[in-house]
């Protein structure tokens, strides 16, 4: 099927809900498209035909929506899965990245010895906003040595310029639908 | 009261793999716990794959239309296995996560009490439902998850685990919904 068939689909199943988590936020859920298997399966499908001669040895899911996607994806492109997450939730040894928000600051940890040196890593979540956590995600790959080839979103919030924050990091981002 | 394990473990070559690439931390979350760590498996494609594959061997002939997984390590086995079954894949999570209209059901601690909510209209009546978790312990989890589906009408066929923590006797608090678990550890 033609990617502009699937995308288009796959754009339709999203829902909207107005004022989440907060008032003024139009909150693009994704739990609809994972209702439907077949726009399901089309939106990693899309992901995988793009990555799967890339050479990506790491997919980083950003928890937890990044969850959804990035294993199915690793498990096509025969990579890794290493989960982001936030403070204390993994167990052992972490890396951790703090990030600025709009009021007060956040952290990203990730195991220590996941990624090596030469990794090449996609990084995954549903959706990006102002690019904050994915800079932060690029952060912890990038001090693990390993190089980050692209980032991956089901949707781009264009008007909050994330694409913009991660070409200033030397990070393209792939999105395939904007809100 | 349980089942005996001899239809609900699998003794597989995979198995084997799965098993080894399981890492335990001592004293996580806190002092005393033995915390059973899936983030090696996650690391080794192979054994990630053939985790995925023996779910999916035990329910392609099930019927299963949805594959409920639990916040947040069942995000991560569940959606794979949705996805190879043509199932639909939905999140059950912790309060105030999932946005619009919601189902909530309150489950018991170790100390106090947690909720896990779902979305109203992501599971019909009579749907067949399989729940994932990557592990299951004193099974508090579980049985809220099976009450949530429950209560809409779902029919929960299974559970399904990557390693159960057999001491804790999880199984025992499911009612007589069975689990299946590819891993039993002490």
């Amino acid at each position: 099927m033609a990617s502009a068939d699937r995308i288009s689909a796959i754009k339709s199943s999203l829902r909207v809900i107005p004022n989440f988590p907060k008032p003024g936020i139009m909150f693009q859920d994704i739990t609809t498209l994972l209702l439907d298997p077949k726009v399901f399966k089309d939106t990693v499908d899309l992901f995988v035909e793009r990555y799967k001669n890339e050479n990506i040895s790491v997919v980083a899911g950003i928890e937890a929506r990044g969850f959804l996607f990035g294993p199915s994806i690793a498990l096509a492109i025969g990579a890794k899965f290493v989960p982001l997450r936030k403070p204390k939730k993994l167990p052992g040894e972490v890396i951790s990245e703090k990030y600025i928000l709009e009021y007060g600051s956040d952290c990203l940890e990730m195991h220590l010895g996941a990624v090596k040196s030469g990794d090449r890593a996609l990084i995954v979540d549903d959706l990006i906003a102002t690019g904050g956590t994915v800079c932060a995600a690029m952060n912890l790959l990038e001090r693990a040595g390993a190089e980050v080839v692209e980032c991956a979103c089901v949707i781009e919030v264009p008007k909050l310029k994330g694409r913009e924050r991660l070409k200033s990091c030397g990070v393209p981002l792939y999105a395939l639908v904007e809100s | 009261m349980s089942a005996t394990n001899s239809d609900q473990s699998v003794t597989d070559d995979r198995v084997a793999r799965i098993a080894s690439s399981i890492r335990v931390i001592p004293d996580f979350p806190k002092p005393g716990i033995m915390f059973q760590d899936i983030t090696t498996m996650l690391l080794d494609p192979v054994a990630f794959k053939d985790t995925i594959d023996l779910f999916v061997e035990r329910y392609r002939e099930k019927d299963i239309s949805v594959v409920a997984g639990v916040e947040a390590r069942g995000f991560i086995f569940g959606p794979p296995i949705a996805l190879a079954l043509g199932a639909k894949f939905v999140p059950i999570r912790k309060p105030n996560k999932l946005p619009g209209a919601v189902i909530s059901e309150e489950y018991s601690l170790e100390y106090g009490t947690d909720k896990m909510e779902m979305h109203v209209g992501a599971v019909q009546t009579g749907e067949r439902v399989l729940i994932i978790d990557d592990l299951i312990a004193t099974g508090g989890t579980l049985a809220a998850a099976i009450k949530l589906l429950e209560r809409v009408g779902a029919n929960v066929v299974e559970c399904a685990c990557v390693i159960e923590l057999a001491d804790l006797k999880g199984r025992d608090h499911l009612g007589d919904k069975p689990v299946f678990v590819l891993v039993s550890s002490t």
